[in-house]
């Protein structure tokens, strides 16, 4: 048996080893996402123009963010943002909950099925966003054909130039490729739950809906809550579907925080107030993850740690 | 089970299935479709068929560059971070240290970032280093998600391994590096394959990045070329539909062949397994 000081140094050298290994991961993290995020806080309280070089970069405290709560197009955005995020997340964990269950009871054709369920998740944002805007085009897309065809409507109608009717595609979209992904989480959540509870429910003469109600549920409670934070936090940044599938109109009243802050940055060229938006966005997802963090904290991180 | 319910099932995984393919099925028919019939009735099955687009597209469009671009990008930083990654992960999945932890939870922080919080630094500083419209230049801002990504997911494939193995080796004697290299790295082989996927796939489908980073098509990738395709006239649905398709095909069959792997490298990451 080694010695309790021997025992110490193998800690200590442990240690070390470990730090080493760890090093490279975390400088490069360091590197490329702490130390930009911490310059973002610092041109969102500058005045930084890149059309009016001249003004040069003066300190200019809160201004930028006093800005962004006077303007109605950020506003806006965020309001977009929170409707996107509300209406995609219920249908995506809903629809899920019920594929996943299906899911559960097949009994074959599970190469297919994981198949149907993972090429969507897996195709380019940019892809799905083309194929959907195809499907909806006013002219080619086949939505209208259908719709005419079954007598609906008389005119075809042009999804892309109305206010509300634009959300359409968008949420379509987003339900299609991203659902499938929710029902692959939910159904490892489903295959964990013990068996025999079951049973031992059926013995004790619950119904079907009962044995739902008080095993399934909450036994899938954690899984939920995992697919509810990555389906938020992703939707709140949800920037290339609505990029290429309405570009934000028509006007801006398809225009999510993040295509507002991109275009606050790289088309405006208004880096100090872009920067302030970006603050914005990064503040509402960590607040977000941290009140998820909180509700399944030991689901998450406690499990690897 | 009943044979009612077994069917509701049965028909729910249907829907999904045809809901998943149709996209698919009508973006491959029309892709083959000449441009003029694609504004006519459309027909659910397909006649006349072309390879216009494709040509046109490979031919006129030089899509083989934003494939080159993409590659490269994807491909330089999927084994940077697989490598770096794996380093990591070891560590966080088998040895102790004060510390850990934390930098789990700033892993996992990081890994939900939301890309547009860093836009502007990065654009700045890419700018005065001269690296707009170059590969390190989209390589390095992918690095934001790829690393704590492969970090995550491996240290998930990592704590599945046996210790067993591990623990006979350290009994004879073996460093902990060799051990990694000689006996995890071994075992561990599909787990980083599985890894080194799906980081790829992460990568390959990027678009914010290298939307803000690139200027010309001489460094576009994939995503942006498709999403800045411009016709004269009109949208060119042919060629767009085409290009999509040839985005698509090696997602799509990296992931058919590798799904086993995938799920499980997705859900051990998502649920506790």
């Amino acid at each position: 048996m080694p010695s309790a000081d021997a025992g110490d140094a193998l800690e200590r050298r442990e240690a070390r080893l470990a730090w080493w290994l760890v090093t490279p991961a975390l400088a490069t993290i360091l590197l490329v996402a702490l130390f930009p995020l911490l310059w973002t806080l610092w041109e969102s309280v500058h005045l930084h123009d890149l059309r009016m070089p001249w003004l040069g970069r003066p300190f200019i405290g809160a201004v930028n963010y006093a800005e962004a709560l006077r303007d109605p197009r950020f506003w806006a955005a965020l309001g977009h943002t929170a409707f996107f995020t509300a209406v995609s997340v219920t249908l995506e964990l809903g629809l899920g909950l019920v594929l996943a269950l299906a899911m559960n009871r097949a009994t074959r054709g599970r190469t297919v099925i994981r198949a149907a369920v993972l090429v969507p998740w897996a195709i380019p944002t940019v892809v799905s966003a083309l194929l959907w805007r195809f499907i909806f085009d006013d002219q080619a897309g086949i939505v209208n054909a259908v719709l005419s065809g079954v007598g609906l409507i008389r005119q075809p109608i042009v999804w892309f130039i109305h206010p509300d009717l634009a959300w359409v595609p968008v949420i379509v979209s987003d339900v299609w490729k991203t659902t499938p992904f929710v029902a692959l989480l939910l159904l490892a959540g489903l295959q964990n739950i013990d068996s025999s509870l079951y049973e031992a429910a059926r013995i004790d003469g619950a119904s079907s809906w009962q044995q739902f109600r008080h095993v399934t549920l909450p036994l899938l409670k954690p899984a939920m809550l995992v697919a509810l934070v990555f389906r938020t936090l992703d939707s709140v940044r949800v920037f290339d579907l609505v990029y290429v599938l309405t570009g934000g109109g028509p006007g801006t009243s398809t225009e999510p925080i993040a295509l507002y802050t991109f275009n606050s940055l790289l088309q405006n060229l208004r880096f100090g107030y872009g920067s302030a938006l970006s603050v914005i966005t990064f503040v509402v997802s960590f607040a977000l993850a941290l009140g998820y963090l909180r509700l399944l904290g030991r689901d998450l991180t406690e499990a690897r740690a | 089970m009943t044979r009612r319910k077994w069917s509701a099932a049965g028909v729910a995984v249907g829907v999904l299935i045809l809901a998943s393919a149709f996209p698919f099925y009508w973006a491959i028919v029309s892709s083959f479709t000449p441009e003029a019939r694609l504004f006519q009735k459309p027909s659910l099955l397909p006649s006349g068929l072309v390879l216009d687009h494709y040509r046109t597209l490979f031919e006129q469009r030089g899509f083989w560059v934003p494939i080159r671009n993409s590659l490269i990008v994807a491909g330089s930083t999927t084994v940077f971070c697989v490598v770096v990654g794996s380093f990591c992960a070891y560590a966080l999945a088998r040895l102790r240290f004060r510390g850990k932890a934390p930098l789990l939870a700033l892993i996992l922080t990081v890994s939900m970032f939301p890309q547009i919080a860093i836009v502007s630094p990065l654009y700045l500083v890419l700018r005065a280093l001269r690296l707009t419209n170059t590969y390190p230049g989209l390589i390095l801002p992918d690095l934001t998600f790829a690393t704590p990504l492969t970090v995550w997911l491996l240290v998930g494939f990592f704590r599945q391994l046996p210790v067993e193995l591990e623990e006979a080796a350290m009994v004879d004697g073996a460093s902990r590096l060799r051990i990694f290299w000689e006996v995890v790295v071994p075992v561990a082989l599909p787990g980083l394959a599985a890894t080194a996927i799906l980081t790829f796939l992460y990568c390959w489908n990027e678009f914010l990045f290298a939307l803000s980073f690139t200027l010309g098509p001489e460094r576009q990738t994939v995503p942006v070329a498709i999403a800045l395709f411009r016709g004269r006239y009109q949208v060119p649905w042919g060629q767009i539909l085409a290009a999509a398709i040839v985005a698509t095909a090696p997602v799509a069959a990296l992931v058919l062949v590798f799904q086993r792997k995938i799920v499980q490298g997705l859900t051990a990451g998502a649920v506790k397994g």
